[in-house]
């Protein structure tokens, strides 16, 4: 259940790349510390475009803010979960959160990263609840 | 402050369902709007518009015969026909033309080109980081913004749903609007309409309508030699803050906060001056966070704030008077009908829903997923 995802570019193919180890990737700036998500070819706290890094995410996030989507749009099957999720890293990002019951879903609750494959061997990082 | 251009003409174009093409629905608000002004195409030496094609000011100066010596296409979604206030007013003032027409229209209900993803550009961090998991553009931001709003202040469904019940109530007084013939809303139907992305439904989420509008705007001098009373631009600001749902830090402040702001040390006027307030309701909880970013109350006030019947016909703050982009008309990019309503209400030619005496009237406009947001503030002639 997915939109065709576009190929990465020069920025963002090492994130990619490391999806297909399963690994989630968060850009770090080494002059300021800021870390961003998505990838940029420069750093929004600094402006520098000399010192970004990578560093791997521990998967632990929470909730941000959350949707059941209930419109089918083409490729996906209702109701699933939108959510922006915070990582422990700091970041957001947009995921979708699978949970036996997607109602249930609110702020603040813990997530832990899940992989959801792709056909060309990258994976789109996903959430599911932690075990409480 | 303030400034010295006014705005002289204001008319919509044919609205609703109307099997019409853009560019005949952007002919039919401009040649309304320079009539209303009292002026004749002529005249007009600048023009903004957006929503046509990719060169879309050349087109609608092609099309109407116009060689504009100052043009605005700037792309801000529904706020960016507040924002060609601002350009316009610099442009005026400036010297670089003389009269402008800022216009809009779309046909987006009769070509059914509306789609629940929105439009994506596959180039973009968006379609390869957020487009994979399914958001409903822009609805399911705007969804989040509620579900996360809603948590912190612990307000209910019920308590938002009175935006578009108030939108409502309006429209019921504006012959114009699509769901004039309607009836009243209740909290309780706009609850029980089709769930979209939680917690909106189909009724927190504005019409999908054909419409277009247009305004004229000239300089106050030339301005009080025209047949209708003037609307002077007092204040005007903008602010744009992402195109990704994961930029904002948190989705309940938005950009209305700065300018908000601007707007109105520009005027030097503050929130208690608005007799009359046109803000952007792409949804109902636009709305509630507009109102707090604009200062009108505190954060996490809105919903008690507009409890009671305030925002209604006959409250003492009267909001989206048109009926709004809930109940009225919404083509897609909504701005430019703020204000249209607001000249309306400032020269007093609103009928059934005329806020007697409005002096200062306010038009926000809000584009894409509380990307843009662009603040004027328009006063009567004194
Ligand atoms: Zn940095």
């Amino acid at each position: 259940m997915s939109a065709e995802v576009p190929e990465p570019d020069e920025v963002t193919g090492p994130w990619w790349e490391a999806t297909r180890r399963r690994i989630l990737l968060v850009q770090s700036c080494g002059a300021c510390g800021h870390t961003q998500h998505p990838p940029r070819a420069l750093c929004t706290g600094c402006g520098s475009d000399r010192h970004l890094d990578w560093v791997e995410a521990s998967g632990a996030a929470v909730v941000d803010a959350c949707t059941v989507v209930e419109r089918a749009m083409p490729g996906f099957a209702p109701p699933y979960v939108v959510a922006r999720v915070r990582l422990a890293e700091g970041v957001l990002l947009l995921s979708n959160v699978v949970a036996d019951d997607p109602y249930l879903l609110d702020t603040g609750d813990r997530l832990r990263l899940d992989w959801r494959p792709l056909p060309d061997g990258r994976a789109l990082p996903v959430f599911v609840p932690s075990e409480r | 402050m303030s400034t010295g251009v006014a705005i002289v003409g204001a008319a919509e174009s044919d609205l609703g369902v109307t099997g019409r093409s853009i560019l005949g629905l952007q002919a039919q608000a401009v040649s309304r709007a320079v009539e209303d002004a009292g002026l004749t195409l002529a005249d007009v030496d600048g023009l903004a518009t957006t929503g046509v094609s990719r060169f879309s000011t050349t087109q609608v100066a092609d099309y109407l015969g116009l060689r504009p010596s100052w043009t605005d296409s700037t792309f801000a979604g529904g706020s960016a026909f507040e924002m060609y206030v601002a350009r316009a007013a610099q442009a005026i003032e400036a010297g670089q033309c003389s009269t402008v027409v800022i216009s809009y229209a779309s046909n987006q209900r009769s070509a059914r080109s509306r789609s629940l993803a929105g439009v994506v550009e596959t180039h973009t961090p968006e379609a390869q980081f957020e487009t994979p998991y399914g958001p409903l553009y822009p609805i399911s931001y705007y969804a989040m913004a509620a579900q996360q709003y809603l948590h912190r202040y612990g307000g209910s469904r019920e308590a938002l749903a009175e935006v578009a019940v108030a939108a409502r109530e309006w429209a019921l007084l504006n012959p114009a609007a699509f769901r004039h013939g309607a009836g009243p809303l209740t909290a309780a139907d706009v609850l029980a309409a089709p769930m979209v992305s939680t917690p909106l439904t189909t009724a927190d989420c504005c019409l999908v309508t054909d419409g277009g509008g247009a305004v004229v705007l000239t300089s106050l001098d030339r301005a009080r030699d025209l047949p209708k009373p003037p609307v002077r631009v007092l204040g005007y600001g903008e602010c744009t803050t992402n195109t990704s749902m994961t930029a904002v830090d948190d989705l309940t402040v938005t950009g209305a906060v700065e300018s908000g702001r601007a707007a109105f040390a520009r005027a030097g006027l503050v929130p208690a001056d608005v007799d009359v307030a046109e803000v952007y309701d792409s949804f109902t909880v636009t709305v509630v966070l507009t109102l707090e970013a604009l200062g009108f109350c505190g954060r996490g006030e809105a919903l008690d704030w507009i409890a009671g019947g305030r925002i209604r016909p006959g409250g003492d703050f009267p909001l989206d008077t048109s009926g709004g982009g809930l109940s009225y008309c919404h083509p897609g990019q909504y701005g430019v009908l703020l204000l249209v309503e607001a000249v309306r209400q400032l020269r007093g030619e609103c009928g059934a829903r005329q806020v007697p005496g409005a002096e200062v009237a306010l038009a926000h406009g809000t584009g894409g997923i509380l990307s843009t947001h662009a603040t004027v503030l328009l006063g009567v002639d004194r």
